[in-house]
């Protein structure tokens, strides 16, 4: 192992060579372009043995790594913003098909108004085509989940395809201490690529026939659900693998910090989740309130079950959001109710929208919104608002 | 199809498995051998692949007819008119 000086960005491309990648179809935009830049370096270098695809669009570049991972090989691509609104029907045909595929999106706020800071609207947009979708909080977790994902989205169990996410800028841009694990661990934790089937010459097969009866494409889509479900399984023994060989286990689903005597809850996800942390630390060495960080690591497939365990006697949770449905709430908020609710937990819950378009939110910020949350929740037993919209500052 | 306990939206092609498309035909197209001067262009504009070549000898081409619509495309670009429609029945 070595310790070196990496953005997100260039933790991300560390894996895809260490994952031994041989298919990269890349296409510009800001902020992943460095992404596929430090790979398309490592390609001329002879440092990656893999093929670099220039292709005209997102849409091509994922219809080229579903086609190169349909022939049988690790494949990669990545993207931001608008480029992943562009791919978003190739999406539905890799999810759909249960081909492995690994791709890192950066996440980033949608126009209008033109923006190149972080929120989760370009992710949360991609929430129901059945691609498992991980947020990391700093370049070491990217890089370590950037890896597991090939592990956990070519395990028979699973078949489905996976998404790295990292904040822009804040991650994608900002260097940090990375841990590079050894080429020879990765191959150890690698095993050689596992696909429901591959496409070769002489041996034909149709991919996305109509069928005759309807209730095939129904089929096809409870698969997936049942896939999801016992990719949880995976993603846990993934973390335990990955800890046991290199000493770092992130968690699995979802990480917990100071959550074991906690009565107030953060829960959020995303880069942002280490401000929450130290507001976590202030709340409880400053102001001595019990308050603990649930970090949803994976947010596809979702995790319930580890919210319930945790927020079952919670006397207040309040879930950051760092994007909305208009017309609805915050999508990590709506999916935490509704899990709540299926099992009766009765906590009140209010969610905070807050960071998007990249609007700053300091660790001192959340600690203000949860000393006022708390003191709300004391006295009323209830919050007054399901919904706030939160902009920084007092 | 059923894989290792998935359901995947696969499927195998199978000669005839749409049923025999031979039977939506009205008229047929008919070889005369004795014009065919095998240049191949009804091999090879034939949408649905039913004519094959006899290189080696006998009859230049034969149609499958369990499979030929009638479309006429053949006899359209024979050059020689050794294809010609003859309505069916």
């Amino acid at each position: 192992m070595v310790l070196k000086t990496l953005t997100g960005n260039y933790a991300v491309a560390t894996a895809v060579k260490l994952a031994r990648v041989k298919v990269v179809a890349t296409y510009p935009i800001t902020p992943q372009t460095t992404i596929v830049e430090k790979l398309a370096e490592m390609v001329e270098t002879g440092e990656l043995d893999a093929e670099m695809i220039r292709v005209e669009s997102e849409y091509s570049a994922m219809a080229a790594v579903y086609g190169a991972a349909s022939g049988g090989v690790r494949a990669f691509t990545a993207t931001s913003s608008h480029g992943l609104l562009y791919m978003h029907e190739m999406l539905w045909w890799v999810a759909g098909s249960r081909m492995p595929l690994v791709m890192a999106v950066v996440t980033r706020s949608i126009g209008p108004p033109w923006n190149i800071w972080t929120d989760h609207s370009d992710i949360m947009g991609q929430r129901d085509a059945g691609w498992l979708i991980t947020f990391s909080e700093n370049s070491q977790e990217t890089l370590d989940e950037t890896l597991k994902l090939f592990r956990i989205t070519e395990d028979e169990r699973v078949y489905l395809p996976g998404i790295v996410t990292l904040d822009a800028f804040i991650m994608s841009h900002t260097s940090e201490p990375v841990d590079i694990p050894d080429q020879s661990l990765v191959d150890a934790f690698l095993p050689p690529r596992k696909q429901p089937y591959v496409f070769k010459a002489g041996d034909p097969i149709v991919m996305g026939n109509m069928p005759r009866d309807l209730k095939w494409n129904m089929m096809v889509r409870e698969d997936m659900c049942r896939a999801m479900e016992r990719a949880k399984r995976v993603i846990e023994e993934a973390d335990e693998l990955w800890g046991k060989l290199t000493g770092r286990k992130h968690g699995g689903l979802t990480d917990c910090y100071r959550c074991e005597d906690a009565k107030h809850f953060i829960v959020g996800m995303g880069a942002w989740t280490g401000d929450m942390r130290d507001a976590v630390d202030h709340l409880r060495d400053r102001f001595g309130l019990k308050v603990g960080l649930i970090k949803v690591r994976y947010f596809r497939p979702f995790p319930s079950e580890d919210l319930i365990k945790w927020l079952n006697n919670a006397m207040s949770v309040v879930v950051f959001d760092r994007s909305v449905s208009p017309g609805a709430e915050g999508p990590l908020y709506i999916e935490t109710v509704s899990s709540l609710a299926s099992s009766g937990v009765r906590s009140p819950v209010k969610n905070v929208l807050a960071g998007l378009a990249g609007v700053d939110l300091a660790p001192a910020d959340i600690s203000n919104v949860m000393l006022a949350s708390v003191e709300e929740v004391e006295e009323l037993g209830a919050f007054k608002q399901r919904v706030t919209w939160f902009y920084g500052g007092e | 199809m059923l894989s290792e306990g998935h359901i995947l939206p696969l499927s195998k092609p199978v000669v005839g498995v749409s049923g025999r498309t031979g039977a939506w035909r009205i008229q047929r197209p008919v070889f005369d051998a004795s014009k065919c001067v095998k240049c191949r262009l009804c091999w090879l504009y034939c949408p649905d692949s039913v004519i094959d070549l006899n290189e080696a000898g006998g009859d230049f081409i034969s149609i499958d007819y369990d499979y030929c619509k009638g479309c006429g495309v053949c006899v359209s670009v024979c050059p020689t008119k050794a294809l010609l429609m003859k309505p069916e029945g």
